[in-house]
């Protein structure tokens, strides 16, 4: 019994809860701000990325190289040191303005530049996944490699990565917690401090518990997604 | 750039096309006149498609020279765009845009690449589903028609841009047979109504009918061309014979 009574004093001390709220709730909010701005510029940087690297044409091979160059490097470094180097090496720089912006700026371009990597992939995906024959359709029609890119494949793609394009994002939802780690008083950080000063910790379970309510929502909205798909297309197998 | 009155509207000389080592052309000569209607025939694999999808420069040729309605296709500088308004092409599969609807899959191309107003390619869209009545369906997606009704669909989306002439593609062979007919029946109407037609095709007794001069293909090559009624009743090569009465043999097994 005394152990039990221990668990519930160091995690979920009501006061201690009580206590932290407001503060958790406050830098929660920031998490929130840098996760919507992060997700709008991932959508459409990596949707761009994911076009450029399926460029036809040995004219376009610079550019392809690069988008596979950005992509493998982005994937293949962690997202924290990717942090610490925007965070602290765009402010060292002392380039005047760019330099100079509030450190949640650097939060938000860091989770941009890495999860761009990641959603190109996911968006690259579905744009081979549109059938070979829907782009001869939509080209001998006369429409130009654009026109067939914008009205046929790519709204194609769209649809069918929007269940892993979710998931990525979970995963962003989650990962602002790290830009704690450059100084942007986010829930984990504030709840952390909080902890620290309490010697308890209700106030990192509340953080928890925040990060868990925005995400449940979330998964259980893309597998309702996935099991539409799944039965329209089992109804079309038969 | 329109033709001097004799020169054939589709003229091809001496194509030959390869994927990789394999030749899937070798040397075809053909010439269809306007208002003509030429069937191809041969067995899976002869050529017959890989003709087509040149014909609109779906696919390059390595050697040769096509020329539809004056203009060069094979060559470098065409307008490659220019070239597939005038020249609509059908598939076996149909190829309907999945994520619109009936009436937007007809209208994409005549709005965006052919210089219709919405109202304007709307109207047409309508007018010519009602044609082949299925103006009803102008607001349903295609997996919700039969298979007949979305290639007659996909031979209306091709007509929407004004073509000078069409390629069908084998465009009944992935039906079941009791809609076969309402499709030949919509082709029967336009070459009827003198449009330029180059079909490949597995309906024998259908290239029978419609067709003005019927190519046989066999391993990239014509074998052999001619009439209608000679090559169906007098066929000169024994490979046509040969190919003539497998085709026959599998009609009475159905």
């Amino acid at each position: 019994m005394h152990a039990l009574h221990q668990v519930y004093r160091t995690f979920f001390y009501p006061h201690s809860f009580r206590l932290s709220l407001p503060n958790v709730w406050a830098g929660f909010q920031v998490n929130i701000k840098m996760m919507v701005i992060a997700e709008a510029l991932v959508l459409v940087f990596a949707l761009a990325l994911a076009i450029v690297r399926g460029l036809p044409g040995s004219a376009a091979r610079p550019l392809r190289a690069l988008a596979i160059a950005y992509t493998d490097f982005f994937r293949g470094t962690p997202l924290i040191l990717v942090i610490f180097i925007v965070g602290f090496g765009i402010p060292g720089l002392q380039l005047g303005y760019i330099s100079s912006r509030p450190v949640i700026v650097y939060g938000v371009v860091a989770l941009t530049l890495v999860y761009t990597a990641y959603v190109t992939e996911v968006y690259r995906a579905g744009i081979e996944s549109v059938h070979p024959s829907q782009r001869a359709a939509a080209r001998s029609l006369g429409l130009t490699y654009a026109q067939t890119m914008r009205y046929v494949v790519v709204p194609q793609a769209v649809r069918r990565v929007i269940p892993p394009l979710l998931n990525d994002f979970v995963g962003l939802q989650k990962d602002t917690a790290l830009v704690s780690v450059i100084g942007v008083a986010e829930a984990t950080q504030l709840a952390q401090q909080f902890s620290t000063q309490n010697n308890d910790f209700p106030s990192l379970v509340a953080a928890a518990v925040f990060f868990i309510l925005l995400t449940i929502p979330l998964a259980r909205f893309t597998d309702h997604l996935v099991a539409e798909r799944e039965r329209r297309e089992r109804a079309q197998a038969f | 750039m329109s033709t001097n009155g004799d020169a054939p509207f589709v003229h091809l000389r001496g194509v030959s096309k390869w994927f990789g080592a394999l030749c899937v052309l070798e040397k075809i000569d053909l010439d269809v006149a306007e208002h003509n209607v030429v069937c191809l025939i041969g067995a899976s694999g002869s050529g017959k498609s890989t003709l087509l999808r040149c014909l609109n420069r779906l696919e390059r040729i390595e050697e040769g020279e096509i020329v539809v309605d004056g203009q060069r296709v094979n060559d470098e500088k065409v307008d490659v765009n220019a070239l597939r308004r005038k020249v609509g092409i059908v598939f076996q599969a149909y190829n309907l845009f999945p994520h619109m609807t009936v009436l937007q899959n007809v209208t994409l191309a005549p709005r965006k690449a052919g210089g219709f107003t919405r109202e304007g390619a709307e109207g047409q869209a309508r007018s010519l589903l009602k044609r082949i009545g299925l103006e009803e369906k102008a607001d349903e997606f295609p997996d919700r028609l039969s298979g007949g009704q979305q290639q007659r669909v996909a031979i209306v989306r091709a007509l929407a841009m004004g073509p000078k002439v069409l390629l069908l593609d084998e465009i009944t062979s992935a039906l079941d047979p009791q809609l076969v007919s309402e499709v030949l029946g919509l082709v029967r109407e336009l070459a009827e109504s003198g449009m330029t037609m180059i079909i490949a095709t597995h309906e024998m007794g259908f290239a029978r009918e419609v067709a003005d001069k019927v190519c046989f293909l066999d391993a990239g090559r014509i074998l052999e061309e001619g009439p209608p009624a000679q090559i169906f009743t007098e066929p000169r090569e024994p490979r046509t014979r040969e190919f003539l009465s497998r085709v026959l043999e599998a009609e009475k097994l159905s």
